[in-house]
């Protein structure tokens, strides 16, 4: 490469831990954001002619911490630190700088960042926004557009997040191994909050929204370097990496959703399929099981199966029934039901699914799985009503679409009754 | 004489480049191999997972097994084995034969995301 995109990438790369070092030097957002800014356009001018240094992040962090001090120091009316022509070779403060960010702290930094993102104060998509600003480093227009608001508005909206997340104040002490292990779940959660948001896109948001997936299996991945023997963020990423191999085949010509069991199999992606089977392989040896873990586990039997006819749903019933004991939901019942539909038959689902007709009641899959297993089990007037339940909830054309078709299966068989 | 070529790289920037940039990078890579043909031929080539798909096997009479980190800064590549294993299990007992056998350093396993057999010799 004979352009400088290989420093965009090297600094991107860094972004996240040089911000949450240079935020614990400063105490304040602002100010290690634009220390972080000041040390990048010092290593644009510096590294094209010097080469990039041994420990990027080291560099940038001693950077940045001056350029950051002498800036206070130049606000306070002060005298100001020689500037970098005079501290130019890091060389000798590398090594120690580099020494100390071996150690934890620097995961804690990383953490505490995406962790003051996660503001419970904060609605989630300002918690994603507020992360992709800060963490990720993308600029407020093009998470304007992945949220496909205008620019102004995102930049309020970010705004705002960061004035109470600031007024909230950051907790810089070290935090203990049950803290860490907490934070680690919320930043988790948003993780793949994000993912979805990128995910359950569908028509012509889909293309303008994918970069949200990349960004979230990106974050993904920075957890798990941090924290490399958390059996649930190995499940988080492999879960991640299942559903973005999909992608090639979730969508028609129209944008419109294909459901799994129609996609074309042959489309799925299947280098990130084996990374993330390896995931989940080397999640099990810690006999730890966690939500992330079994929902990869159930996406894994989904691309094991060549066709959809060779899926093992009385294994994906299993790992819902865990997943209902973990973390019991109306909507894992509802899940398990389907698997339960498709190896033990619809009567001993349609059991299972009737005592959530209270909490699922305006939810859209709950009526059209109902109206599919009424469908299965010849009951067609009562699969009637469910199907025109579910039809007028529906939020995305292709969900009526779905439902249209079992619709027209029902009046094919009246038509065909009669005649 | 044969050469093993090790390909060293930051792994978080390689990780995050999208499905079209890594499929860019890898046709740079093709076409430089193709300029490498003209002259040598290749044994296998292969692309590792990344190290967070990896465990590493302590040196040691009973040796352990953890997700990370992985060899010491100050350990080098010294040689590396390719097996073919039916599961992850398998592979670690694999590398724990192997750690038996000595007492400092290790045997990382990396699952191999990618492998292309040897080229044609001219």
């Amino acid at each position: 490469m004979n352009d400088l995109s290989w420093i965009d990438q090297a600094l991107s790369a860094v972004r996240p831990q040089v911000v949450g070092a240079l935020m614990r030097y400063f105490r304040d957002l602002d100010t290690a954001e634009e220390a972080f800014q000041e040390a990048c356009l010092r290593a644009l001018k510096n590294w094209p002619r010097k080469g990039p240094p041994r420990d990027p992040a080291a560099w940038l962090i001693f950077v940045g911490r001056n350029a950051g001090v002498d800036d206070i120091r130049k606000r306070s009316r002060q005298q100001a630190l020689p500037d970098e022509e005079v501290l130019s070779d890091l060389e000798d403060a590398e090594p120690s700088m580099a020494e100390r960010l071996d150690s934890a702290d620097y995961r804690d930094d990383v953490l505490r960042l995406l962790f003051i993102c996660c503001h419970p104060d904060l609605p989630s998509t300002q918690q994603i926004a507020l992360a992709l600003r800060i963490v990720s480093g993308l600029t407020v227009e093009e998470i304007a557009s992945a949220f496909l608001v205008s620019e102004a508005a995102m930049e309020q909206r970010i705004t705002r997040a960061k004035r109470k997340v600031a007024a909230a104040g950051i907790a810089f002490e070290t935090p203990s191994a049950a803290e860490r292990v907490e934070r680690i779940a919320t930043v988790a959660a948003m993780v793949y909050l994000l993912f979805n948001e990128g995910y359950s896109a569908s028509g012509g948001e889909a293309h303008i929204r994918e970069p949200l997936c990349d960004e979230a299996i990106r974050l993904g991945y920075l957890l798990l370097r941090m924290f490399p023997a958390e059996p649930e963020l190995m499940g988080l990423v492999a879960l991640m990496l299942f559903q973005h191999a999909r992608v090639p085949a979730r969508l028609d010509a129209e944008g419109e959703i294909i459901l799994l069991d129609d996609q074309d199999r042959s489309l799925w992606r299947g280098k990130l399929i084996d990374e993330a089977a390896a995931l989940i392989e080397k999640a099990a040896r810690h006999s730890r099981p966690g939500a992330y873990q079994i929902q990869a586990a159930i996406a894994y039997e989904h691309a094991k199966a060549r066709q959809a006819s060779d899926t093992d749903w009385s294994a994906i019933g299993q790992y819902y029934r865990m997943l209902e004991v973990l973390s019991p939901s109306p909507v894992v019942t509802l899940n398990r039901a389907v698997a339960v539909s498709k190896h033990e038959g619809p009567a001993a689902a349609l059991d299972l699914i009737e005592p959530l007709a209270g909490p699922l009641s305006g939810y859209f899959h709950f009526h059209g799985v109902r109206g599919a297993l009424l469908l299965e089990l010849g009951r067609d007037r009562e699969a009637r009503g469910a199907f025109e339940k579910a039809i007028s909830i529906a939020k995305t054309p292709a969900e009526a679409a779905h439902i249209r078709r079992h619709l027209d299966q029902l009046q094919l068989r009246v038509v065909g009754a009669l005649s | 004489m044969l050469y093993a070529l090790l390909c060293y790289n930051n792994e978080a920037a390689v990780c995050g480049l999208s499905k079209e940039e890594d499929d860019a990078m890898m046709g740079r890579v093709r076409a430089a191999e193709e300029k490498i043909v003209a002259k040598s031929s290749f044994g296998p080539r292969l692309r590792l997972m990344p190290t967070t798909a990896a465990t590493f096997v302590k040196a040691g009479q009973d040796p352990m097994v953890i997700d990370g980190p992985f060899a010491e800064t100050k350990e080098q590549l010294l040689g590396f084995w390719i097996v073919d294993c039916a599961s992850l299990e398998d592979a670690i007992d694999a590398g724990r034969h192997l750690a038996r056998e000595r007492e400092f350093g290790g045997i990382e396993v990396r699952p191999i995301s990618a492998y292309l057999p040897p080229s044609e010799a001219k």
